[in-house]
């Protein structure tokens, strides 16, 4: 395409613009956690005179920062595991099988998608309440996996109805159980599908806010988003503790991003246009 | 070679009985979790706008009273058309500058230029971060007197632009509004890049050859044949339109301050919910929830609808 050059400044142009302006927060975010109260406050612009920790360790000392991290990450990973054990087996069953009812099945968790489900919060608060599960975990990992399961069920059953039956056929010759098909032959090949599937919910739960905030209210049981609440509640004044809190909720998903950012974007937006 | 034919058939006859029945626990897990926590508790919502509610003690049956209630009692009824018309400038901004902006990224990453991967990485960080997170920077960025953004306003001598802006009724909703734009760019480039590049380059070539060039090969070819990834980008902001909680209560609590001009359908729902101190209206809230239900899940079905229609016909 051969463009004027003109027109490929003013590309560039806007396209740096645009970059600017979202990373500039972030940076300054990060940038400001290491610099004292008074810095961040007085001069915001400039880079801090000393890297400092100070703010960090406020965090982990004052506030229960260590545990919002703890619960996140627990919360976050079991929840994953639990939406790729449960999609995969459903999503197997619904394509490799032709039961009658496996239609009406698929459609039904399809139908989640479309499915605005805070608005069946109240119902939902009532329900942890009466099994017991408000102020724990378990309640955040039972959502999240009820919520994750439908983007997921579409993604690998597309994905396990594109896999030749001839491995399977081949599989049961040699004497294979069904469990053991699933394990030792079409795990290993569904890599790809089942990696997008962990991304789009870990990005998802991780950085949930509605749930938490409804479930849990005892300190140690929070994640990290809800922590933010806590942090604002108490330390509106020290900006400079107020930004190291911010940036250690967002340090993880950054980091991980930096390493596989490819995965990541692909990852969202092949789930989006499915 | 005969003996493990006979082998074989044993063991498949052998697979008769309950081993076989086996399969059909595959997708109970699944749906257990799915019918419980998703499709029960939505019923459940709908069931009880027909109740009369005493802060979580449900009463009598009442029918559709909630219903009337909502869009006669004031200041109800009030609070609804205030929260929907901002859903509805929520959709409109959101769709101008978030993705007419996106579909430029998009456009301009699509023509080639040096350096795409990391343009696209940068552009898209913002969305790693969680919406509270997002809400509460800014909230620092935008404070008055020691935020970032009034402070670089007063250093290029564009003081009298430093404005209170998530504290004044005139700027508070369209602050948010762009804040939740730049969080949600990068996706929505991201969507719009994949359908640039979904379309044949045979085409691409035979609209060039023909002189089309610039803006009229953007109108006549390609936004038509990106008419999937279009839609779904309308779709998905419409739904994030009228879902939107997450960046108004971060920044300016439940009750969509200052003096509810930043208040969304959600927020009002929220309020009514769980309310602050004894004003829980559990009865009006699940009400407005059928009402957002309907509103959401019918808007973005009959969208999708009109869309394939003209599929259809083309």
């Amino acid at each position: 395409m051969k463009r004027s050059i003109t027109q490929q400044s003013l590309f560039y142009i806007i396209i740096c613009i645009a970059t600017v302006i979202s990373i500039y927060p972030i940076f300054l975010m990060i940038l400001s956690s290491f610099k004292s109260n008074i810095d961040v406050l007085q001069k915001p612009f400039s880079l801090p005179s000393s890297f400092s920790l100070e703010n960090y360790k406020t965090l982990l000392d004052e506030l229960p920062f260590f545990h919002y991290i703890v619960n996140s990450v627990v919360v976050s990973v079991v929840s994953v595991l639990l939406i790729l054990l449960f999609s995969s087996l459903a999503a197997f069953y619904i394509a490799r099988y032709n039961f009658k009812w496996n239609n009406g099945l698929f459609f039904i968790f399809l139908m989640g998608m479309m499915i605005p489900i805070k608005l069946g919060i109240v119902p939902l608060f009532m329900l942890m309440k009466n099994l017991h599960l408000t102020n724990t975990l378990w309640s955040l990992i039972l959502m999240y996996t009820a919520i994750g399961i439908p983007l997921s069920m579409l993604i690998l059953t597309g994905f396990f109805r594109t896999m030749p039956k001839e491995l399977e056929e081949a599989a049961r010759i040699d004497g294979c159980t069904d469990i053991g098909i699933l394990k030792n032959v079409l795990l290993p090949l569904m890599r790809p599908a089942l990696g997008t599937v962990m991304i789009i919910n870990f990005i998802q739960i991780w950085n949930d806010f509605f749930f938490p905030l409804i479930f849990i209210q005892e300190e140690t049981k929070k994640t990290l988003p809800v922590g933010m609440l806590s942090l604002f509640g108490e330390y509106s004044t020290n900006w400079s503790t107020l930004f190291a809190g911010l940036t250690l909720s967002s340090i993880p998903m950054l980091v991980l991003f930096l390493f596989a950012s490819k995965q990541f974007m692909d990852g969202l937006a092949a789930g989006a246009l499915k | 070679m005969n003996s493990t034919t006979n082998m074989n058939t044993k063991s498949i006859k052998r697979k008769g009985g309950w081993k076989r029945y086996l399969i059909h626990l595959f997708p109970l897990p699944a749906l257990a979790v799915y019918l419980l926590f998703i499709v029960y508790p939505l019923f459940s919502a709908f069931v009880y706008s027909l109740f009369d509610w005493d802060g979580l003690t449900r009463g009598a049956f009442i029918g559709i009273k909630n219903f009337i209630d909502l869009f006669t009692l004031e200041p109800f009824n009030h609070m609804f058309w205030n929260a929907f018309g901002h859903n509805w400038i929520y959709f409109v901004v959101e769709m101008v500058v978030q993705n007419g902006l996106a579909f430029l990224l998009a456009y301009i990453i699509y023509s080639k230029i040096k350096g795409t991967g990391f343009f696209k990485a940068a552009i898209f960080m913002p969305r790693l971060l969680s919406v509270i997170v997002v809400g509460f920077l800014w909230k620092l960025i935008l404070n008055p007197n020691f935020g970032v953004l009034n402070k670089f306003l007063n250093l290029i001598g564009l003081e009298q632009w430093a404005k209170p802006w998530l504290g004044d009724t005139h700027t508070a909703l369209i602050s948010i509004i762009l804040i939740n734009c730049w969080f949600g760019i990068g996706f929505a480039m991201l969507i719009f890049l994949a359908g640039l590049q979904s379309i044949p380059s045979e085409v691409l070539e035979a609209a060039r050859l023909e002189g089309a060039k610039g803006l009229k090969l953007i109108s006549k070819i390609i936004l038509p044949m990106m008419k999937q990834s279009i839609t779904i980008i309308t779709v998905f902001t419409f739904t994030q339109a009228f879902e939107a909680f997450e960046l108004v209560y971060a920044m300016q609590g439940s009750e969509g301050g200052p003096a509810y001009s930043t208040d969304t359908l959600a927020v009002y729902f929220y309020r009514l919910a769980f309310g602050s101190a004894n004003e829980s209206e559990i009865g009006l809230g699940s009400a407005l929830a059928v009402v957002l239900f309907i509103i959401i899940a019918g808007l973005s079905a009959l969208f999708l609808r009109l869309m394939r229609r003209n599929d259809v016909e083309a």
